[in-house]
């Protein structure tokens, strides 16, 4: 176990790299100069020269990788003389357009985007897990049909879609609410709660619905089993056969289906973000491409592609956990 | 007097797509404690299903089940569910035949023990424990006390089945449906869980319902021989009886299917032509009359428009057909005599 999780981290560490490097090189490709987005409207050739030279965009390639690399590790300077800047590790980049260090943008953003990740995840997991499992007991009857259908419609919809509807109604049909609008939970914990709520709503309901159709199949699969009918033949109580013997098989797919998911939304949650307006890292992230802020969009994909690696080791260093069957090594 | 298990005309029906599944057709046995019936048939032929319905694992919305299954005089079909449940695993318990899939994989062998004690009997957790070592020990399981606390994947396929035996046996049932327990095993091992299954019904008085399609087991173990095909049983015998003067061609298909190692034969095994009915459409007459080579014996279309009743041929020795008795006689004679020219 233990040469099971130092070879994991290191293949992650190789993994971050890579997509470190493609992620810097794809950007370099690009045709935006990064040196033009310092100067704005009082740009002129000459400027954009000096710029580059200052802040290191004349440099091969592989120097610029290289700095990049060590402004993770050590930090980095920028520029020289009077309009020398800090920027300490971990030093992810440093937007000029926004002028503002990418690590100090991102840790405002990554505690809005969890919160809204973690709590749309904990919603989806006990709808979806509870309408599958119903669905799978009721097999074939009215309930099992109904769920099943209004999960086909929920995971049809788009999220924009689901969200919109919802923000049309809540808000400014039935006016449950007003426009939430972000607030740091140190200001107001009440108005920070709103502002989360249709968020969570919004992904949790797309999610379910793919979690009560994945949760169902797992449980009719696991309810077929030889164990199960094992259980019955000592003459446990269908609570224990199901709640115990058949949960515990039926849902251990689940952890893995949610420990992905929920990676992939830390990355930034770009659409719900958008339309309720949550400053989190899909908004930063969506923000930085409208401006070709190119430090900035590679440290956001780089953020995302770690949780995404990150979260696939502990995803199976948990299935070890729950299954005793699986031995890593 | 009645016996221990008295299975009278069971019928089990399944309604799929297709139509309704005639998996049990009036099926009767009995087999008293201490005494092993063996229930042999090729797939499909309704031996799970009899042994589900005896032990009302079936789901009771989608499967009609009529008929009567007493169990030491108690009716079993229309017992209540609640009812069941005490009687499944304290008076009756069940070995199924693949016991790496019988087992949960997430609960160690132990817990999985202790948990089968605890529903039936008034014991505290640790003396369940206890009790589920002994069981192990019973069983024949090598070093009890740490194999309890493994994982069913970590024991190989014998020490899986003993456990499921002693699983079975860990409330000491009064009757034991063995559903084909060694068919999953190595020919070595198979034959150290009958061996097991005998001591331990020999110790304990136990009934044993045995289901296989494996004759030399049947032989080697069975008191009674119930013969099944296309969910009706065929013939019903005690094991000698069953053996040495077969009542139905369908029988005599299934021994000279067997491989004999007391015989030189430069044939090749004979298998039975055809295939088994669909439990759908089953024919309105004999149900192996379309796989029978006997039936022209039989005077008009018998065979293809009465069913055959289980007619006592001999004491205690029934069969569905309707050769008769003299008949069959000489065609079983007239067999062996091909039977011993071809060997010799």
């Amino acid at each position: 176990m233990g040469t099971y999780i130092v070879r994991r981290v290191i293949a992650m560490i190789m993994m971050l790299v890579a997509l470190s490097i493609i992620v810097f090189l794809m950007f370099s490709a690009l045709p935006t100069n990064p040196a033009a987005l310092t100067c704005g409207k009082s740009c002129t050739p000459q400027v954009i020269a000096a710029n580059a030279k200052r802040l290191g965009y004349d440099q091969p390639l592989y120097v610029q990788y290289g700095q990049f690399v060590k402004g993770i590790f050590v930090g980095r300077t920028y520029g020289s003389g009077t309009a020398t800047f800090e920027c300490p590790a971990p030093c992810l980049g440093y937007s000029f357009f926004r002028g503002e260090d990418v690590t100090t943008l991102i840790k405002e953003r990554l505690p809005v985007t969890m919160v809204e990740a973690i709590g749309a995840c904990i919603l989806w997991l006990i709808i979806g897990t509870l309408v599958g499992i119903l669905a799978a007991l009721r097999r074939g009857r009215w309930e099992d049909r109904t769920a099943m259908g209004l999960s086909l419609i929920g995971y049809s919809f788009p999220t924009f879609f689901i969200g919109l509807i919802l923000q049309y109604f809540v808000i400014f049909k039935l006016k449950l609410m007003d426009y939430p609008s972000y607030t740091p939970f140190s200001t107001d914990p009440v108005a920070w709660l709103k502002a989360f709520i249709l968020p969570w709503i919004t992904l949790a309901l797309v999610y379910a619905a793919f979690y009560a159709r994945l949760t169902r199949n797992q449980m009719l699969d696991t309810l077929g089993e030889d164990y199960i009918r094992t259980a019955r033949s000592k003459g446990l109580s269908e609570r224990t056969v199901i709640g115990k013997h058949a949960l515990r098989a039926g849902l251990t797919p689940i952890v893995t289906a949610a420990g992905l998911d929920l990676a992939a939304l830390l990355g930034g949650v770009v659409i719900t973000e958008y339309i309720f307006n949550l400053p989190g890292l899909g908004q930063l992230a969506l923000r930085s491409v409208i401006e070709s802020d190119l430090p900035l969009i590679t440290a956001v994909v780089l953020v995302a592609g770690a949780f995404v690696i990150l979260a696939n080791l502990i995803v199976d260093l948990l299935y070890a956990v729950i299954d005793p069957r699986v031995r890593l090594g | 007097m009645s016996a221990f298990l008295e299975v009278e005309d069971l019928q089990v029906r399944f309604r799929t797509e297709d139509g309704v599944v005639n998996a049990c057709d009036g099926v009767s046995l009995d087999v008293d404690r201490g005494r092993t019936l063996a229930i042999v048939g090729e797939s499909g032929s309704g031996k799970s299903v009899t042994s589900g319905a005896i032990m009302g694992l079936h789901n009771r919305k989608r499967t009609e089940i009529h008929g009567s299954v007493r169990l030491d005089g108690e009716e079993l079909l229309t017992a209540s569910d609640a009812r069941l449940r005490e009687l499944r695993g304290k008076r009756m318990a069940m070995i199924f035949q693949d016991p790496l899939s019988s087992l949960h994989p997430f609960y160690k062998v132990g817990r999985q023990l202790v948990e089968a004690a605890l529903v039936h009997q008034d014991v505290s957790r640790s003396d369940a424990r206890r009790r589920a070592v002994d069981m192990l020990k019973r069983v024949g399981i090598p070093n009890a006390e740490h194999r309890v606390d493994e994982y069913p994947h970590q024991l190989s396929g014998g020490m899986r089945q003993r456990v499921m035996i002693a699983m079975a046996l860990i409330n000491d049932p009064d009757l034991i449906i063995a559903d084909e327990p060694t068919t999953a095993l190595d020919v070595t091992v198979q034959a150290q869980v009958i061996d097991l299954l005998k001591s331990l019904q020999g110790e304990f008085g136990t009934a044993i319902i045995l289901i296989t399609h494996d004759l030399g087991v049947v032989a080697e173990t069975a008191d009674d021989v119930a013969v099944m095909y296309a969910g009706r049983v065929v013939e019903r015998a005690a094991v000698r009886d069953l053996f040495h003067d077969p009542k139905m061609p369908y029988t005599w298909g299934l021994l000279s299917s067997l491989p004999r190692l007391d015989e030189v034969s430069a044939d090749r095994l004979k298998p039975i032509p055809g295939q088994p009915p669909s439990l759908i459409n089953l024919p309105p007459g004999c149900v192996f009359r379309p796989r029978c080579q006997y039936h022209q014996f039989v005077p008009g279309n018998l065979c293809d428009t009465v069913r055959p009743e289980l007619d006592e041929n001999a004491p205690g020795h029934y069969a569905r057909c309707h050769l008769t008795v003299a008949q069959k006689d000489e065609l079983a004679a007239a067999r062996l005599a091909t039977h011993a020219k071809e060997g010799a």
